[in-house]
């Protein structure tokens, strides 16, 4: 299609619909060259800008005007033009900023990873992994608050929130009446209910999906089990809020947890219902789909039965060329 | 005597009236804008002075003004940015307690030329005085009809509103000041947009410093033609400057741009000198989130000119050697103050008032503050200051808002000025906590410096 623009990142061009977002563009060509996304949640309006993980650099503003961005601009919020280059893996000056903004996010982040619901399947343990540097330089008494429960279905571990406002715009697209949010300024900044009020919609429990990191957690859930020792099973069942489509997390026979499905850049395909998650834990309920899969970089897969789909980049050769590292790992089972 | 534009009348009594002010050739500049001029030649008019905005960027207002959208059918905004917060900058508020109707005219000018029909004035919540004397001087104009329906018969209506903040600095920073304008959290936009296309109820808007806004009454009054005379090359005009710290006489001097900061500080018509007899150690010359320069480079340029107040010579020599002049808040310290001390006072503010939206500024303004206040109290290390510069540059450009970028220029430009005062803190902690490293070289002519500065 002509009206189709052409953008280039890290070397590799692909042609996108006017207004796609850089991130965006950068998840349909695939592989290494996307950039990690905390805060940015594809299904939620508004959501971006705010983790500053996901910055590139601009070295050609367009076909137009091709004067590079002067600073480095979140892919998530910035719209792609013809003729467009950007860097992301290819340029040192990215690699550290995203190291700086890595080390940022963990100055006041508990590292409770061994008593976390959410190892296994935290993007944070994945990010520090991939783009973090060892050490901490920080020495201050870390950030900490109480948990608190908002109902009895979900839990607030605030302690470990990265204040990605992922929660908020939840909250904020699935009612008009919003009682959660953001309480309080700079580092003293909370996730909230109005006086701990439990948040009362049929669908408050996708909170739990979108939390990158284990700040809102699944009290049906909770210590239950590690993920990585849970298998993963697509099911379906008709129900009446939701379109019911879900992953079941077995141990044995016993459905542990049930979750959206989740897309290799962890985001669900659709929202389910509370019903759905907390109250149908039963094989019986559910019409069993098959294995779900799972990105073969994520931990999940280490107790796997069934290896990763190739990515994307499997039949175009330019791609592949590019993206050596990405398809060697992908494929060396 | 040099020229005043804003400040003129200041003296007179009772200048806060409207009958006195109107007596004082007040409003004079709506009278002519309404009944002889077309809103596209006031923005022209204004393009032609070269007023660039006083609020900090000095961006060009007339550009500004120009990049407004003007979809059919769509409400368009003016808001006057009166949320004053940033350390070191008072003018605003010394402007609108004595002369409220100074902004009032001038708002009422700019919403004619840019078609708003409502306009707000967002003032810091914490002016409530200055709240109250603006609603007062809005009544009175109101019931002369210089607001309101048909302003002097014209068929244009002006509706203006004062709206108090909560006494957040971030507010000040326009898209925030939008959203809490809206009643909501005052959390920067991610831009674009830029408020000209979608601002206030996502309608296009026009964000402008309370100064700003005033200085168009003369412009308006004597044409952007004599306004361009005044000032020095590109800083045309005069700017109102907040002068504190070890001044003899601190407080709000209206200012030909261009005069140079030896003259500002010393002179008897502006600040007098340095209070006690002391000398001159560093000035921050725009306002807390500017850098801070040693008195040898406030005076003179890296290439030994004299530096002057206006925008460019201010920012000679880029963040090396140079500065900017931003909102004008002129904080002079002399050989007895702490710059680690200070440099931590900053931080502090900085990391209070980060709204907390991003995670570079959240998490960094706070790091930096504990390190800072950790060698102000003799427990640095030598490694910590490297440290400060490294986290600065991590937080510099990788915000949503310019407030990252404040909070980390400060830093390091203390680091970049005054490495040894930060070195002493750390090798000589006891006595760092008993006196001041004093003046040290930092007065000493320039050459010595240059070489220090080639260094890095
Ligand atoms: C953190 C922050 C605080 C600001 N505070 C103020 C303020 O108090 N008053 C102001 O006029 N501009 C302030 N600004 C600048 C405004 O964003 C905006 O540039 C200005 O109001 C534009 O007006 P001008 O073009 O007339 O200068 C602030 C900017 C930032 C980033
Ligand atoms: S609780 Fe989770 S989803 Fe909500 S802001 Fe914190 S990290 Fe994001
Ligand atoms: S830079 Fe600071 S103040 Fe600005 S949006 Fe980010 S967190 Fe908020
Ligand atoms: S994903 Fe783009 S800033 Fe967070």
């Amino acid at each position: 299609m002509s009206d189709k623009v052409k953008v280039t990142i890290d070397g590799i061009t692909v042609e996108v619909e006017p207004g796609t977002s850089i991130l965006n563009a950068a998840r349909q060509i695939g592989g290494d060259i996307v950039p990690p996304a905390m805060c940015y949640y594809s299904k939620l309006e508004g959501s971006g800008g705010k983790c500053r993980t996901c910055l590139v650099k601009v070295n050609k503003g367009s076909e137009k005007d091709p004067r590079p961005m002067p600073k480095l601009v979140a892919s998530c919020r910035t719209g792609v033009m013809d003729g467009m280059e950007v860097q992301n893996i290819t340029s040192p000056e990215v690699i550290e900023a995203r190291k700086g903004v890595v080390e940022i996010l963990l100055i006041n982040h508990p590292l409770d990873c061994p008593i976390c619901d959410q190892a296994g399947e935290c993007h944070l343990q994945d990010l520090s992994y991939e783009h973090g540097v060892g050490d901490t330089r920080y020495e201050f008494e870390r950030r900490t608050f109480d948990k608190i429960d908002i109902g009895d279905k979900i839990q607030l571990h605030m302690t470990r929130c990265i204040l990605c406002y992922r929660c908020v715009y939840v909250a904020n697209q699935i009612t008009d009446n919003r009682v959660h949010g953001i309480l309080g300024r700079g580092d003293a900044s909370e996730i909230s209910t109005y006086i701990e009020k439990a948040i009362d919609n049929d669908f408050s429990g996708n909170v739990i999906d979108v939390c990158p990191v284990g700040a809102l957690t699944d009290k049906t859930f909770r210590f239950k089990n590690r993920v990585w020792f849970t298998k993963p099973v697509d099911a379906h069942r008709d129900c009446p809020t939701c379109k019911g489509k879900v992953t079941l997390w077995y141990k044995g026979d016993e459905v542990l947890r049930v979750t959206g499905r989740k897309d290799q850049f962890g985001e669900v395909e659709d929202f389910i219902c509370n019903t759905c998650r907390f109250e149908t834990k039963n094989t019986n309920s559910w019409i069993i789909e098959g294995p779900r899969h799972i990105a073969q970089t994520s931990v999940i897969s280490a107790n796997h039965y069934e290896f990763a789909p190739l990515p994307v980049i499997k039949e175009n050769q330019v791609l592949i060329e590019a993206n050596k590292v990405e398809f060697e790992r992908a494929t060396k089972i | 005597m040099a020229r005043k534009l804003l400040l003129e009348n200041i003296n007179v009594p009772g200048i806060h009236t409207f009958d006195v002010y109107r007596q004082n050739g007040g409003y004079r500049s709506v009278e002519k804008a309404i009944k002889s001029m077309t809103p596209d030649a006031i923005v022209e008019e204004v393009k032609t002075s070269g007023l660039r905005g006083r609020g900090g960027a000095g961006f060009p207002t007339g550009m500004k003004w120009s990049f407004l959208a003007k979809p059919e059918g769509r409400e368009r905004y003016l808001v006057c940015n009166a949320d004053e917060s940033e350390p070191g900058t008072f003018k605003d508020r010394y402007l609108m307690t004595h002369i409220p109707h100074l902004l009032i005219e001038g708002m009422i000018v700019s919403s004619f030329a840019l078609g708003a029909k409502t306009s707000y004035i967002y003032v810091r919540g914490e002016m409530m005085p200055q709240i109250r004397i603006l609603e007062r001087a809005i009544a009175e104009a109101k019931n002369a009809g210089f607001l309101g329906k048909n302003i002097l018969g014209s068929g244009y209506d002006l509706e203006l509103y004062v709206q108090p903040g909560g006494g957040a600095y971030i507010c000040g920073e326009e898209t925030a000041l939008i959203e809490s304008l809206e009643g909501k959290r005052g959390n920067p936009r991610i831009k674009p947009p830029f408020p000209a296309i979608s601002g206030v109820w996502a309608c296009p808007t026009v964000v402008n410093n309370v100064e700003t806004i005033a200085a168009v009454v003369p412009i308006i009054n004597d044409g952007g033609d004599e306004y361009a005379k005044v000032g020095n090359g590109r800083s045309t005009g005069t700017k109102l400057i907040s002068a504190s710290g070890n001044l003899k006489k601190p407080g709000v001097y209206e200012i030909e741009l261009g005069l140079p900061v030896e003259e500002f500080i010393y002179s008897d018509e502006y600040c007098g000198g340095i209070a006690n007899g002391k000398r001159l150690k560093a000035v921050v010359a725009g306002g807390s989130s500017v850098p801070i320069l040693p008195a040898n480079l406030i005076l003179n340029t890296i290439n030994g000119q004299p530096r002057l107040m206006s925008y460019e010579s201010l920012s000679d020599g880029g963040f090396q050697s140079g500065s900017m002049l931003g909102s004008g808040g002129f904080i002079a310290f002399d050989e007895d103050q702490c710059i680690v001390r200070n440099t931590w006072n900053f931080s502090r503010f900085y990391h209070h008032e980060s709204c907390g939206q991003c995670s570079p500024c959240r998490e960094g303004t706070g790091w930096m503050e504990k390190v800072l206040h950790r060698l102000e109290y003799g427990h640095g290390k030598m490694s910590d200051i490297d440290l400060l510069v490294d986290v600065s540059k991590k937080i510099e450009g990788n915000t949503i808002c310019p407030l990252g970028d404040a909070a980390a220029w400060p830093v390091a430009s203390a680091i970049r000025h005054f490495r040894d005062e930060f070195e002493w803190h750390v090798t000589n902690p006891k006595e760092a906590m008993e006196r001041n490293y004093g003046l040290a070289k930092y007065a000493d002519p320039l050459p010595k410096l240059e070489e220090v500065v080639s260094e890095n």
